[in-house]
């Protein structure tokens, strides 16, 4: 089931994504461990709300950084992410 | 002194072992043998300073264990703390007290993830194979763990007294509904270093559990994920124990000593900081007892010079102690270590014995504690 623009994706069950500023990064934490997320991994999953739909999420990532053309970027992250069960729709 | 350049990243890990009590007797727990002299339990208080301190630091997840956590009647105060402080909270638990109205409460406290793990003795084992007592008790449990929406994760020690069991463990997981299976081979510490000779599997059981294991993983289809560790004496290369010393763990006893690992204590030469005394920040960045092991630094021959050192940073501290009585000596589980027969000794013993001993099975309990004290003369 991968995305599409209409998925409407959410932090997955028994994660948790947050701010850590003793490591100056996102990080997803989940049963006994962590994922430390890079900047752009931690700018899509804070978007993940189980509100906002991938092309709402792809619209504010564009604004928020000035940029163009990462709709297949972000797919390519929620399916990936998907698979790690980091996200669910 | 730790240059910048050198300064651990945050220990990450926060272990907080509430209590050495323990309804149960299990022959390898690895809380230490000497538990029984050490009875003087952290405050509430104290254990919320100490939540607050290590999240300051970076701590992330924490561990409430113990011996049986459900025995401390504070713990759903402890996990709403450290919920709100941002940890993720993991509780490992036999099962033993948790019931309807407390599971509810720590689910309300915003608990994130409970460990189930299985209550061991010969007589439960067999109790447990058997479908009988323990079976009803785990069911009940892992039941209200489903109804309150946590994932089923069970853990299970594996020795040599269970491990021609491994079709019938595994099969009861899965009809307990089990996500998430860790069949863990017991480690040779504590109590189960005293039961070593009963303990210890041979190759060949080690072999047919794995490959039992992996017919179910076949069959399972992914409904349950297995994770089967193998026990480090069947290797010829050490663990990284712990990640690296002080490197991502923080454990803190129910006494409030602050160790790298649970084990540490046994090490000799080495004063352990008690949070009562010391900031957590101090305990982490500037204390002997976290700094000594830090690294490569410390290390002797054959581990200094080894291409390898990076990789496991030399194994085990306690592993290396208990075996050849010197702590910076390389993990005798490596096949470069000169102590390494040690081990090949133990594993051979294993293979000749058929798992019989002249020393008698030694269940965890006070008194048994007690008498093991005063025989290691502290």
């Amino acid at each position: 089931m991968s995305a599409t623009v209409d998925t409407i994706p959410a932090i997955g069950r028994g994660f948790r994504l947050q701010w850590e500023a003793a490591q100056d990064c996102h990080v997803l934490l989940y049963p006994e461990g962590m994922v430390k997320l890079n900047q752009s991994a931690g700018e899509i999953l804070k978007r993940c709300d189980g509100e906002r739909d991938v092309a709402g999420i792809v619209t504010d990532l564009e604004q928020a950084f000035g940029a163009n053309g990462l709709e297949r970027d972000v797919l390519a992250f929620l399916d990936m992410a998907h698979q790690q069960k980091w996200v669910q729709w | 002194m730790v240059s910048a350049a050198q300064r651990p990243g945050p220990p990450l890990w926060l272990l907080a072992e509430l209590t050495y009590r323990c309804p149960l007797h299990c022959v390898f727990c690895y809380n230490p043998v000497d538990f029984a002299t050490r009875e003087h339990e952290l405050s509430t208080d104290d254990w919320l300073r100490v939540l607050r301190e290590a999240r300051e630091q970076g701590s992330v997840q924490c561990g409430f264990s113990g011996g049986e956590p459900m025995l401390r009647d504070d713990l759903e105060i402890l996990v709403a703390e450290a919920h709100r402080l941002g940890y993720y909270t993991n509780l490992l638990t036999s099962g033993v007290g948790l019931t309807e109205a407390r599971i509810a409460a720590l689910k309300e406290a915003g608990l994130d993830h409970i460990q189930l793990s299985f209550q061991d003795s010969t007589r439960e084992v067999n109790d447990f194979l058997s479908h009988t007592r323990t079976f009803e008790l785990k069911e009940k449990v892992a039941a209200m763990i489903k109804a309150h929406g946590y994932p089923m994760v069970m853990n299970v020690v594996i020795h040599r007294l269970n491990i021609d069991h491994m079709d019938r463990i595994i099969g009861m997981a899965d009809e307990l509904g089990a996500e998430y299976l860790e069949l863990a081979n017991s480690q040779y510490y504590s109590w189960a270093e005293v039961n070593r000779e009963h303990l210890l599997p041979t190759r060949e059981q080690i072999e047919r559990a794995e490959a039992i294991t992996a017919r179910w993983r076949e069959k399972l289809d992914g409904r349950m994920r297995i994770f089967f560790v193998v026990p480090d004496y069947h290797e010829r290369r050490p663990k990284r124990c712990m990640n690296g010393w002080g490197n991502v763990f923080l454990t803190v006893t129910p006494d409030g000593t602050a160790l790298p690992c649970h084990t540490a204590r046994m090490l000799p030469g080495l004063e352990f900081p008690n949070v009562r005394d010391m900031s957590v920040h101090d305990i982490w960045y500037a204390s002997e007892g976290f700094n000594r092991y830090r690294g490569t630094g410390w290390m002797k021959e054959p581990c200094a010079s080894c291409d390898e050192k990076e990789k496991d940073l030399g194994g085990c501290r306690c592993q290396a102690y208990m075996l050849t009585q010197d702590p910076a000596a390389a993990d005798p589980v490596c096949a470069k270590s000169p102590h390494h027969h040690l081990i090949t000794d133990a594993v051979a013993l294993a293979e000749r014995s058929g798992g019989r001993s002249e020393h008698p099975l030694v269940f965890r309990g006070p008194a048994e504690s007690r008498r093991l004290a005063k025989a290691g003369g502290d």
